[in-house]
């Protein structure tokens, strides 16, 4: 195995231990998206009635409508949470270790995205079979093929996640602004209601919506449970997941400093 | 042959100029204490040693590579140990050094004797499966001392690596570095401001607002007076 590998071995190694050793996290991480489909759903699913988005051509469920919603919420949350761990790392010196290894710092970036998508894929999965304990299941082929939507869904949140961390110096600055982020992130997209809903309020709210990665994130994801590929959602993610890659790879630069 | 060498170095915070032309070099197998008071611009320094941070002016050579122009190879030859504790609390002292190891392009049984080996070195061993949050501050230090060793670096940078130690911790790892230099043939920079850290035959490089003040043996500054005495009168003089 090259150097280069072993180093992400032992990232991903090092970052699931920790994941591991912080069931806290592990149980927030099912219990937040559970409380959206079993409460929530209860609440919702007279007042939109029966919906159809596409790729579908028959009604769903409000439940089915909002699972692909709620794996992007795992992955947001988690990006934000890998994020704030890089923070936590570099105020606690960790990050130092990490970024002193003699590999090129863009490819030890790209190891904690990697690491974070690891864990953030382990989530989304938990709570599928959460929740299909609750009686909320897709075709069995739907979860193979949402394996590559949820993974390139995650490393764009992750990216995002980092480019975010990049710019946050202290560690309580950065609860704050993930409030001010998760938040508007996950109501202006298409994970809890249909875009046609929002536009029949308010365009500007409809564009920023549209505008919105995440709705591409949940759209890819909903397309991938049936089966498709929504390729309009794949390019916006690969392309704002190398914005965000893009940026992160500036601000980390040994040129910045990091003392 | 030089183990590290750094030529005309500067570097600013926008205005304030932290490090001013600096050069110095140790040769192979030396103990060079780095000293200075607070502000004289060692921790800039460090950062610029383990390429935290970058200079546009002067260069660093380890070991013969030069840091600019190969920091693969270049941090590929230096162990480190930062003032500011960098372990991760909740994994045990094994898991911190192999993820270190990895790191560093080690795996299977030559990443585990390399550990091994570390922290015999360090009298680590029997630690080896506890928490590294359950470790006294010593030990914690010692075993960050075992992790820049593990795989096996000619030059060793250590920045107020006794900080928070007491007295029987802190000569215990002063020796020890002393020690890697006589019997592995180390490069150790030594940064402190504790002057009983440092032996008669040890190199000295004092620091002091940012300029290399002197850069010469130990013995040099002690012929008529204390090291701590002259230090003092020499960063004095300078204000």
């Amino acid at each position: 195995m090259t150097a280069s590998l072993l180093a992400l071995r032992a990232i991903v190694i090092r970052d699931v231990l920790r994941f591991v050793h912080q069931r806290s996290r592990f149980v927030a991480a099912l219990v937040r998206p559970l409380i959206w489909l079993v409460v929530f759903a209860a609440g919702f699913r007279g007042a939109f009635g029966p919906l159809t988005p596409p790729p579908h051509v028959t009604p769903i469920s409000y439940e089915m409508y909002i699972l692909p919603g709620l794996c992007g919420m795992i992955l947001l949350f988690n990006g934000m949470q890998s994020a704030l761990s890089l923070v936590y790392d570099r105020e606690m010196g960790s990050m130092r270790i990490l970024l002193t290894s003699p590999l090129p710092r863009w490819w030890l970036l790209v190891c904690r995205l990697l690491s974070s998508t690891a864990i953030s894929l382990l989530q989304v999965y938990a709570f599928l079979l959460v929740a299909m304990a609750f009686g909320i299941h897709i075709p069995l082929a739907g979860y193979v093929s949402a394996l590559p939507a949820v993974f390139l869904a995650g490393l764009m949140l992750g990216a995002f996640g980092l480019a975010m961390s990049s710019s946050i110096h202290q560690l309580e600055n950065f609860a704050g602004v993930m409030n001010f982020v998760i938040f508007p992130t996950f109501f202006l997209s298409s994970a809890l209601y249909p875009l046609v809903q929002m536009g029949g309020s308010s365009a500007l709210l409809l564009a920023l919506c549209e505008l919105n990665p995440f709705t591409h994130a949940v759209e890819l994801i909903r397309f991938a449970f049936a089966g498709h590929v929504n390729w309009s959602a794949l390019a916006w993610i690969l392309a704002t997941g190398a914005v965000f890659m893009g940026i992160t790879f500036r601000q980390y630069t040994p040129v910045r400093g990091l003392r | 042959m030089t183990g590290l060498s750094v030529r005309n170095l500067s570097y600013a915070y926008g205005a304030k100029r932290a490090l001013n032309d600096i050069s110095f070099n140790v040769e192979q197998g030396a103990f060079c204490a780095l000293i200075g008071p607070n502000g004289a611009g060692k921790s800039t320094l460090f950062a610029l040693l383990t390429r935290l941070m970058t200079s546009r002016t002067g260069t660093i050579e380890i070991a013969g590579h030069d840091l600019g122009s190969h920091p693969e190879k270049a941090l590929g030859k230096i162990g480190i140990v930062f003032q500011q504790p960098s372990l991760d609390l909740d994994l045990t002292v094994w898991r911190n050094l192999s993820y270190f190891a990895g790191l560093h392009g080690l795996s299977g049984q030559a990443a585990e004797a390399s550990i091994r080996s570390a922290l015999d070195r360090l009298d680590m061993a029997e630690r080896t499966h506890e928490r590294v949050r359950n470790l006294n501050g010593g030990h914690r230090r010692r075993l960050e001392i075992a992790r820049a060793l593990v795989h096996s670096p000619t030059v060793l940078l250590l920045d107020e690596p006794s900080v928070g130690l007491d007295a029987a911790a802190r000569r215990a790892i002063t020796e020890h570095a002393h020690d890697l230099c006589k019997t592995h043939g180390m490069t150790v920079l030594w940064a402190t401001h504790l002057t009983d850290e440092i032996s008669a035959e040890d190199q000295v490089v004092i620091l002091h607002k940012g300029q290399v003040l002197r850069n010469c043996p130990c013995q040099e500054l002690t012929r008529d007076k204390p090291l701590q005495e002259a230090f003092l009168d020499l960063t004095d003089h300078c204000t």
